[in-house]
């Protein structure tokens, strides 16, 4: 039978359920493993062959040498779009994807970051 | 003749119905729209001229962002011409996940669209649940993939991400969860009066009109004019699977819900039928960096109708040409006959029916002359000269150089 009103009692039922939004920041929802969210870099396994930056779609992802067999990772949050294709791309295992995902900063230079022997994950300059 | 108690008023860019800059200039008798032309332009990335200058790798992650919501889509669609001119045949079990990926995206992409629909005609109601049961299958394919939208999940010469068995359950959980819904929804739209009041004989679209305009998808389909990729030209896993080409002769709105529908269940089907005959092997085959020099067209059934995209190598690492047809272009001029004998108070949900993405169509911009009205088309080579005149206000001076060059090659 055709009648108005047919969804009134999902809206009586929700009524007693609680609600389906998390307060956000004070409830987290976690995120899946796997997401691809923040990058972090081991230089011990760089090698500096760059293909990282070569497949990067963006030129987020710099790799410069700091000393012999020595390789610093510079990357730009702001730029980088965390397609996780530098990670596919790195033979050698040296770049992975973590699952940070809260990376707003008020100074967009604070998203340039430098990961070397001394922080390997997530110090911001 | 001309009519006097004719009205003509422009709607947009400033979203007149979604929130994405296109412009309607309606004539109207009263509240009823006699004449009516849509124009779009206010987007225009330059996506094409961008992809000619990244590497086909680079050109994934781009083309994936022409749509926000068929993400996939058009890099799915992308990505088959690339390996139909490199000679790639993907593994069995990258064909089944592209699939896979491809009608969970449908499904996230029609329950948007109910929602969005709902919102249109002021049953705020329905887009809140259908949003909030979306998120069932957003979550999944974002522990899929990676990420909610822009799954990133192909890759030339396959798939970059394998399911686990606890993806698979949780797929499983989702769908079953979503059908329920689905089923109620199907309820609600066939036995609630208000929606079937607000949307039946809203933006007719005849069939004559759907092969005369060249419409597309669900728009197309809810007019009895049963064409669908996944159908006719079957890519990906789909000759594999058994689904049924859901049409309607209602030929409005409320077909295109039916439509829609009807399509989310079928989805479900089809998932479950990929989970099970999906075999195992390797996800993705090596392919070269360099594409032979060649060309193809790719077709691919995304959720608002045929995605098309042209590619041309040249022997590089880089594209010759990229051209993308996303399904609203084919849908717009549909838009305009719609409109046409109905009211000005139609008017969102008849642009919102088709399921528009006015963002991703736009691929060039037109200049248009306020005062005369006239377009104007810029040449290449115009384009240049006004370069250089504006160089040499600037005081800079190529004349020599070019000539010294010239005289070099
Ligand atoms: S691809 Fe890997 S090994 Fe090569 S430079 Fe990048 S991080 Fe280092
Ligand atoms: S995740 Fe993507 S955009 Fe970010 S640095 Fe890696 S390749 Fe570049």
């Amino acid at each position: 039978m055709r009648k108005p009103g047919k969804i009134a009692g999902q809206l009586i039922q929700s009524i007693f359920k609680k609600p389906a939004t998390l307060n956000y920041p004070a409830e987290r929802s976690g995120m899946p493993e796997g997401f691809r969210g923040k990058l972090k870099f081991n230089p011990e396994k760089c090698i500096g062959c760059k293909m990282c930056m070569r497949d990067c779609p963006t030129g987020a992802i710099e790799i410069v040498k700091v000393g012999e067999k020595k390789f610093e990772a510079k990357i730009d949050l702001g730029k980088c779009i965390y397609c996780g294709q530098c990670v596919d791309s790195c033979m050698k295992e040296a770049l992975g994807i973590t699952s940070e995902f809260e990376l707003a900063k008020l100074n967009p230079d604070d998203l340039k970051i430098t990961f070397n022997a001394e922080n390997t994950s997530d110090s911001q300059k | 003749m001309h009519d006097p108690g004719e009205v003509k008023i422009t709607i947009g860019p400033q979203h007149p119905a979604l929130k994405e800059p296109e412009s309607f200039l309606l004539s109207l008798h009263g509240e009823k729209i006699t004449a009516s032309s849509v124009r779009l332009g206010y987007n225009h990335r330059g996506i094409e001229k961008a992809c000619e200058d990244r590497t086909y790798v680079q050109d994934l992650y781009l083309v994936e962002r022409v749509c926000g919501i068929c993400s996939h889509s058009h890099s799915t669609c992308f990505v088959q011409a690339v390996e139909e001119i490199a000679g790639i045949e993907i593994p069995a079990r990258a064909s089944y996940l592209r699939t896979l990926i491809s009608e969970l995206e449908r499904i996230h992409s029609h329950l948007l669209w109910l929602g969005v629909a709902g919102h249109e005609i002021g049953f705020d109601t329905l887009l809140m649940y259908t949003w909030r049961d979306r998120e069932a299958v957003m979550d999944v394919l974002a522990a899929i993939t990676g990420n909610r939208v822009n799954y990133g999940m192909n890759t030339i010469g396959g798939v970059r991400r394998d399911i686990t068995p606890q993806h698979k359950e949780m797929v499983l959980k989702a769908i079953d969860i979503l059908e329920e819904r689905t089923k109620y929804y199907i309820e609600l739209g066939l036995g609630e009066s208000t929606l079937l009041k607000r949307l039946s004989g809203v933006g007719k679209l005849t069939n004559e009109d759907v092969v005369r305009l060249g419409a597309v998808g669900p728009t197309a389909r809810a007019s009895g004019w049963g064409r669908d990729v996944r159908k006719d030209d079957p890519y990906a896993a789909y000759a594999h699977l058994d689904f049924k080409v859901i049409t309607n002769d209602q030929c409005d709105v409320y077909g295109r819900t039916l439509v829609r529908l009807g399509e989310l269940m079928e989805a479900y089907s089809m998932v479950r039928q990929i989970l099970q005959k999906m075999p195992d092997g390797p996800i993705a085959v090596k392919a070269p960096r360099k594409i032979p020099a060649g060309e193809a067209v790719s077709r691919y059934e995304a959720p608002r109708g045929e995605d098309f995209h042209y590619v041309r190598s040249n022997g590089t690492d880089k594209p010759d040409r990229v051209k993308v047809r996303a399904p609203t272009l084919a849908n717009v001029q549909a838009v305009s006959k719609m409109l046409e004998g109905g009211y000005l108070a139609d008017m969102s949900i008849v642009v919102a029916a088709i399921d528009p993405c006015f963002s991703c169509t736009d691929r060039l911009i037109s200049v248009c002359d306020e005062d005369t009205q006239k377009k104007n088309t810029v040449s290449w080579e115009s384009i240049r000269l006004k370069g250089i005149d504006w160089y040499k206000n600037q005081g800079i001076d190529f004349t020599y150089l070019n000539k010294k060059l010239a005289r070099k090659f």
